[in-house]
């Protein structure tokens, strides 16, 4: 696969994989087979011959109600609200008669994965499409019905009118015949709304998902249930690889009432190995019991591997100009240095972090009928089925994942490898099972964000001018261990995980460039590296933007018009259409507009300061262009940071649901502050250090900072926005501590030993 | 076996007094809105009342509820209309909404022993209710926002 996959040929894929085809469609396989458990939303059970089911995306039955798939997880970001605007708006459908089915896995779906900030841009066209496809759909059938030209009706919230008469959308579904056709082609060229004219997107409203989630009613994987099952805890092996089981004594555990057995797994998809489950009869009593069990492992080799030897190993990597993945690699970048006036070369670091989602990993798994059913929150599931398959030694057509909420993802549920040890153990007892980690049991099976080091250099020419530049990053890489073939190749060729390196391709024009990714490969066979709200864009530009920081001192010029400067829009950073029109101007845009919020210039109290940032967000095929500028207070005796202040500028592009859009900034911008001040683990001789609140410890209510957030009006390309605001809030903060007292920070966390070290070693 | 309130109906049930509350209230007698999060009492998910006091239920034993009322996130108001509840839906503070039963639970008792909370009491208070989604600003936005229903309908 190569890296189209992740750009607009995605998300045409949407469409193109099904010939779209309005009629009264019989779909039988959507309704009526038993739902064990709760699942995210039941369906309801509407004969569906009497349906108008124009795609596989949206039905509209005949009391008028539409209900819209979902294929994405919801975790948080109100996604099944903003796709079902998209497909509403164009339908001209009545919001309150609107419907979420948040569907379990099924081939017709194509790829189900929620992440990256895909959702909203990857759907936004083909959903809109459809909307509009039934739209035209429904009017034809209606005229027919009301007997009149199609031409003299019009269609709104749900009804299709001529002068004064009118018929409902659920009337023309039940009285009407509904047949005309669409072929993929004409799906593609079909017309949208011309901004101005749209009557849902951009508009506020409630999102769908929140009432259950205020009175306990909303179901979460770890709250299915079905007949019979027993609850498993798993001990976890001393290392995420290589363990072997050398003997269980469950001696002890057998006082424990409830406590049934423990069985070591046998997993042909080496996900989990060495793993032993404690079956009880009651979580509580399995809990209880495997704190009993006595496991007695051969350790695999990670046993000797520690945070520093992971950076160790990263820095030898960056040593060796021979290696890795080149992503830009221009002519001229050493005869650049060569004839530079002066250079700058920094290294910036990053460690282990959890995503601690709230829900601990958790399972339910049953045979039913020859189907391997699996109930739990995931945000992958293309990706799981196939290890699952593999797993229980059966075709992937014999498991289906159910799909729960999500208590919680931020990319640790992009890793489904939690669903195997509950397939495993159903398969081997023959009962259901279901798995619930602890706390501790869910961070030492983590797939926690690597740590990183990255090395940029800077070449400088007259005046300050930027000559060329260098960016070299190491890290574990995910995407490698996961799904190597999702990831796309090098200009030498060589593959690289574009989550482990996006962003340090940035929009600043810098002359002859080269930017190079190395895949850690000791942190890859040690652990098992995660994806982590804003993937390695999280970290890159950490680097990058200190870097710019820096870069802009050592040239005398002020950090705002250094990257303005920069941030021309010129060559290759002008911008294509559709996502990315406009290039680094729009980049450009934001970072004015946050530095004349945030009252970049302006006299700061003693030991106070401003620190700017901007990004792309993710990816330079779906730029979200973000700038911070943070005020912080640091405290010279004791090196604490207080962030006293946020102001963040994001153009985004057409903004769906804007209430739901601020959320998203809202909560990314203090993950990238929790990141950057609160939180950060370490890798101690094959496992996490910290495992538990009692030492990690993510942003409360109390370290909240005041927030400005501003979304610039844009009627361009929707772009994501669960993660982008956490890659410019770390370094704007490292940025703002070197503007009030002079320290330079360059490894996240940062703690304040670190800022005492640094306040003694100014330079 | 064990008896107390909970949600104003008597309950009993047949198990190790040691049981965790959570683990009764969730899987012995199957309301699922307390939530379980971190097992040592730290980020609040599984807050629920006792005798109208907010404590965490995934380290407080059965026993310690013999004869006590409880109350959980499915009891505190019989339609879902307490005024916390209703302001955490005008303000759209739930993202992912697994700790908000918790923190709806916390509010509960903030509002009880401070109807007119300032910013240091929802901080002190709402402190050891993590929400990992971050919505902290609409959090508080809304708790302020139900102390000044609940002082309207009392005053």
């Amino acid at each position: 696969m190569d890296k189209v996959l992740a750009g607009p040929a995605m998300k045409q894929s949407l469409v193109s994989r099904r010939r779209f085809l309005i009629g009264a469609a019989g779909t039988s396989v959507l309704f009526g087979f038993p739902r064990p458990g709760f699942t995210a939303a039941d369906p309801a059970s509407t004969s569906p011959a009497a349906l108008f089911e124009p795609t596989i995306w949206y039905r509209v039955d005949p009391s008028g109600i539409v209900t819209v798939s979902i294929i994405r997880a919801e975790m948080g970001q109100h996604v099944g609200t903003a796709l079902a605007r998209i497909v509403a708006d164009e339908l001209e459908a009545d919001w309150d008669k609107v419907r979420l089915d948040y569907v379990d896995t099924d081939p017709k779906w194509g790829l189900m994965l929620t992440g990256a900030s895909w959702s909203v841009w990857q759907t936004f066209m083909p959903f809109s499409q459809a909307g509009a496809a039934g739209r035209i759909a429904l009017i034809e059938e209606g005229a027919k019905l009301l007997n009149v030209d199609k031409e003299a009706c019009n269609a709104r919230n749900g009804a299709v009118s001529t002068g004064d008469r009118s018929i409902t959308y659920g009337d023309i579904v039940a009285r009407g015949s509904l047949k005309r056709t669409f072929t993929a082609d004409q799906l593609k060229a079909m017309p949208i709304k011309k901004p101005a004219d749209r009557r849902l997107i951009g508009h506020d409203t409630k999102a769908i998902d929140i009432p259950a989630k205020t009175n306990g009613a909303a179901r979460y994987g770890i709250d299915a249930e079905v007949d019979d099952m027993v609850y498993a805890r798993p001990k976890i092996p001393p290392t995420r690889y290589g363990s072997k089981v050398v003997s269980i004594d469950d001696s002890a555990a057998k006082s424990v009432k409830g406590y049934i057995k423990s069985i070591a797994l046998d997993d042909p998809s080496d996900t989990v190995p060495g793993w032993v489950m404690v079956l009880a009869d009651s979580f509580f009593a399995a809990d209880r019991a495997a704190d009993k069990v006595k496991v007695e492992w051969i350790p695999g080799d990670a046993v000797n591997v520690s945070e520093q030897d992971l950076q160790d190993h990263g820095a030898k990597l960056i040593a060796d100009p021979s290696g890795g993945s080149l992503l830009v690699d221009d002519p001229g970048v050493e005869a650049a240095f060569a004839a530079a006036k002066s250079t700058l070369e920094r290294t910036y670091t990053t460690s282990s972090a959890l995503q601690f989602q709230l829900e601990p990993v958790n399972a339910l798994a049953f045979e039913k009928n020859g189907i391997f059913e699996i109930h739990t929150g995931n945000q992958w599931q293309s990706l799981m089925l196939p290890v699952l398959a593999r797993a229980l030694a059966v075709g992937e057509d014999k498991v289906i994942m159910r799909t729960y909420l999500l208590g919680g993802g931020f990319g640790r549920r992009l890793n489904g490898d939690y669903a195997v040890p509950a397939a495993l153990a159903t398969k081997a007892i023959g009962k259901p099972v279901k798995m619930v980690c602890t706390r501790a049991d869910d961070t030492l099976f983590g797939s926690f964000r690597s740590p990183s080091i990255q090395t940029l250099r800077m070449a400088f020419g007259e005046g300050g001018k930027v000559t060329a530049m260098e960016h070299h990053a190491a890290a574990g890489w995910p995407t490698q261990v996961v799904m190597p073939s999702f990831m796309p190749k090098g200009v030498n060729n060589v593959p690289f995980d574009q989550f482990s390196i996006w962003g340090a391709d940035h929009w600043y024009n810098v002359g002859a460039q080269r930017v190079r990714a190395l895949s850690n490969d000791l942190a890859n066979r040690a652990f098992r590296p995660g994806y982590l709200r804003s993937v390695g864009s999280g970290w890159t530009n950490w680097a990058v933007e200190s870097f710019m920081d820096e870069a802009a001192h050592a040239a005398g010029i002020d950090p705002v018009a250094f990257r303005l400067r920069l941030l021309d829009g010129a060559g290759r950073n002008a911008g294509t259409a559709p996502d990315s029109v406009g290039g680094a101007r729009r980049q450009a845009a934001v970072v004015k507009r946050a530095a004349e919020k945030g009252g970049w210039g302006s006299t700061m109290p003693k030991d106070t300061g401003l620190g700017m940032a901007t990004t792309f967000g993710q990816e330079r095929t779906m730029p979200t262009w973000s700038a911070c500028v943070a005020r912080v207070r640091v405290d010279r005796g004791h090196g604490n940071v207080i962030l006293e202040k946020l102001t963040l500028v994001v153009d985004a592009g057409t903004i769906v649901h804007p209430d739901g859009a601020l959320a998203q900034v809202e909560g990314a911008a203090l993950w990238g502050a929790s990141l950057a001040l609160h939180e950060g683990s370490e890798f101690v001789k094959g496992r996490v250090k910290d495992t538990n609140l009692d030492t990690y410890t993510p942003l409360r209510m109390g370290d909240v900072p005041e927030m400005d957030i501003e979304f610039l009006p844009s009627t361009e390309v929707p772009t994501g926005l669960g993660e982008p605001a956490t890659t410019v809030v770390g370094p704007a903060i490292g940025n703002a501590i070197f503007a009030a007292v002079g320290a330079r920070l360059r490894h996240l966390p940062i703690r304040p030993d670190a800022v005492l070290r640094a306040l003694n070693t100014k330079r | 076996m064990t008896t107390f309130k909970l949600n104003h109906g008597p309950v009993s049930v047949n198990v190790d007094e040691d049981t965790p509350l959570l683990w009764v209230i969730r899987d012995k007698i199957g309301l699922k809105g307390t939530k379980f999060g971190c097992g040592i009492g730290m980020c609040g998910a599984c807050t629920v009342h006792i005798d109208g006091r907010a404590v965490r239920s995934c380290i407080t034993p059965l026993r310690a509820v013999a004869d006590a009322t409880v109350t959980t996130i499915e009891g505190l108001d019989p339609n879902g209309q307490h005024p916390l509840q209703k302001a955490w839906i005008e303000t759209q503070a739930p993202q992912c909404g697994y700790c908000q039963s918790g923190q709806i639970m916390q509010a509960a008792t903030l509002l009880k022993d401070f109807p007119d909370p300032t910013d240091k009491d929802i901080d002190a208070v709402m402190g050891g209710s993590l929400c990992r989604c971050m919505a902290y600003i609409r959090i508080r936005r809304a708790i302020k926002l139900a102390a000044a229903e609940m002082r309207g309908a009392h005053g």
